[in-house]
């Protein structure tokens, strides 16, 4: 064993189970670069790129699609346009304000997702702030017990929820088909998720920190103001993002609790109804995708560190 | 356009309100909490801050969970006890065993392939130059909607019948190059379920490659260059050192992937409406509830959508412990 370790660090020239980190150039880290580079063949390279190609490839036609001229989108393929370039944006304009009582009016829904999204991003974070911290810093009977329980509400899936809950809004509440119904519905259903992670940052805040303010004679509504949520920020913008995206996203919820009107439906349920009748809308389609798109393109490449870590400990919810 | 921005202001207004509703009904209730007497201040304190969101989750959540499994025992309307009517229903119908079997043939290909795929992609862009890149074209489909991802896809299938003008589908439009006939490829049972399946492995694909990007880049350097040293080639690497590596992160992302797989809707709902032999459980589910108001058979399904759900979940929490208590 030691023999065959001495040979390797010969070998390596340097102590074996060292990080290969080539510092400066010297021969030997150039030897390092080399030999690193070695595990990258060009075939695994040319491979990537294929895959990288056929992933790219349909929203890549779906833009091209979406500057063509309506004839030019029934008539030939989006390929086509490289021969034959030709740039519109009538169809955006189409789709987001024709008035008509057969256009998509995309605008108004444009509106709805962000009138929807915002606040439904925004109320389970502020629940599941609170909650988090009673259950981690609040000591009381019965906390092990319910925190399993709000950790178990994750599985329910939220088709279970649905038949009830509209029941609920248009027998009780009388809020079926507007703003307030599907805000709610969401914030139900992000709590779970929501207060989990936040829970498992919040209980990390060092306890000294706490019982300091705590010895200075603060109560825990100042705590939860001046210590938790300034030291909390990272962690509600990256589930906070999350959240917003998979409010926009949604369509479930949506075709439950909006009403499925112009005043209160999201993007996701407009573009479901014209996809439904996809041979008469076919040269609005693109544009409208796109449109729907937009938003959490652009979230995803400016914030995509914050994106990644929200979908990674986001992953179970649904 | 003036309507336009009318109605923007009109909607936008009752956000703001919606907005400043809820700031002040929770800044009162921390407000008081603040303000309750010495005496028993602790208590009032955690209840202003549990109880909304228990309240939420009771009323939202666990009643709703509870009755559903209730209305499944009972008939059309929801009033009346049929007891296991519904899953004997379920279970003899053909269409609805179709949709069962659907939803299993989903639940064992989208995590396999996206899995394989993602796997290779991670394995194939490591240490590459210009990963970054290469790893953010891939990753794309997981930010966009369903419903986005299956209008791309619709134009990708989309057919033209041969004679009547060109194909504008790229897919159908290669098949004619190479001197094929075009294919309704999202009509033409039972194939339409695949055509279908590839849509969400396209989206899956970038999560399980970004997961298992980072969990190779977490196998220690030392034991690969040993492994090297000793002389294996890519392929014995891989498989003797990467992969027992990468072992708990792999299961994590199959169940994960599994779990959405399984409540997949949106992508059904948007590119056959479940029709042509293409629905899954989560999409009947919804047209038995909603489209043609069969509560208690929408509730049945639903409840064998949980119990579905119920075993990877669990499974999945006990690998994340584990994992959790060896880090």
């Amino acid at each position: 064993m030691t023999e065959a370790v001495e040979k390797a660090e010969a070998k390596l020239d340097r102590p074996l189970g060292q990080r290969n980190e080539y510092t400066a150039e010297g021969a030997v880290a150039r030897q390092f670069r080399k030999s690193k580079e070695k595990l990258t063949s060009p075939w695994a390279t040319a491979a990537a790129i294929v895959i990288a190609v056929i992933w790219t490839i349909p929203t890549f036609g779906l833009l091209v699609s979406s500057i063509r001229t309506p004839t030019e989108i029934r008539t030939t393929g989006w390929w086509t346009w490289f021969v034959n370039p030709s740039f519109t944006f009538d169809n955006y304009a189409d789709v987001l304000f024709a008035s008509g009582a057969s256009s998509a009016n995309l605008g108004q829904y444009f509106v709805n997702s962000l009138v929807i999204a915002i606040p439904a991003a925004i109320f389970p974070i502020a629940i599941a702030t609170m909650a988090a911290y009673a259950f981690a810093w609040i000591k009381f009977r019965g906390a092990g017990a319910m925190f399993v329980l709000v950790f178990a509400l994750q599985i329910v899936p939220l088709q279970m929820a649905l038949v009830p809950l509209l029941q609920i809004f248009s027998q009780v509440l009388g809020i079926s088909g507007t703003f307030p119904a599907v805000w709610i519905a969401h914030t139900i259903f992000g709590l779970p998720l929501c207060i989990f992670l936040l829970h498992n940052f919040i209980s990390e805040i060092p306890g000294e920190v706490i019982e300091a303010a705590r010895v200075d004679g603060a109560n825990h509504t100042q705590i939860f103001f001046r210590i938790i949520i300034p030291l909390s920020l990272p962690a509600l913008a990256s589930i906070g993002i999350f959240q917003f995206l998979w409010v926009w996203n949604d369509l479930l919820v949506a075709l439950v609790f909006s009403g499925g009107t112009v005043d209160v439906a999201p993007l996701t349920q407009r573009l479901a109804e014209l996809v439904g009748n996809f041979g008469r809308n076919q040269e609005r389609l693109p544009a409208a995708a796109f449109i729907s798109l937009v938003v959490p393109l652009i979230v995803f490449f400016s914030l995509q560190r914050y994106f990644v870590r929200g979908l990674l400990a986001g992953s179970t919810k649904g | 356009m003036t309507a336009f921005w009318a109605d923007l202001f009109d909607k936008f207004g009752v956000m703001v309100v919606g907005l400043v509703a809820f700031a002040a009904v929770v800044g009162i209730v921390l407000f008081l909490a603040d303000r309750a007497p010495k005496k028993g201040r602790d208590f009032w304190q955690l209840l202003a801050f549990v109880s909304p969101a228990m309240i939420l989750l009771a009323i939202g959540l666990i009643y709703p969970a509870i009755r559903t499994i209730y209305l499944s025992f009972t008939n059309r309307s929801g009033r009346e006890w049929v007891g296991l009517t519904n899953y004997e229903w379920m279970f003899t119908q053909p269409e609805i065993i179709t949709v069962l079997v659907n939803t299993f043939i989903w639940v064992a290909l989208v995590p396999t392939l996206s899995t394989i795929f993602g796997l290779a992609y991670a394995i194939f862009i490591d240490k590459s130059h210009g990963e970054k890149i290469l790893k953010s074209l891939v990753f794309m489909p997981m930010a966009i909607s369903f419903v986005g991802a299956g209008i791309i896809w619709r134009f990708v299938y989309e057919y033209r019948e041969q004679g009547f003008g060109e194909q504008i589908g790229i897919l159908n439009q290669l098949i004619v190059w190479f001197g094929g006939e075009p294919q309704q490829f999202l009509q033409n049972s039972p194939w339409n379920t695949f055509f279908l399946i590839v849509v969400m492995v396209w989206i899956q694909t970038g999560f399980a490659m970004v997961l298992l990007s980072a969990a190779i880049k977490g196998v220690p350097v030392e034991i690969i260059e040993a492994a090297r040293l000793d002389g294996a080639n890519a392929w014995q690497q891989f498989l003797n050192v990467t992969l027992p590596g990468i072992r708990g992160t792999l299961v994590v992302v199959i169940t994960t992937i599994s779990i959405a797989t399984l409540k997949v809707f949106d992508i059904v709902r948007a590119m056959t409406g479940g029709q042509f032999g293409t629905s899954v459980v989560a999409n009947e589910m919804y047209t038995q509830a909603f489209n043609r108001g069969e509560i208690g058979q929408g509730s049945a399904l639903a409840v064998i959508l949980f119990v579905m759900v119920l075993p990877i979940v669990i499974y999945n929490v006990r690998v994340m412990r584990k994992q959790k208590e060896i880090r």
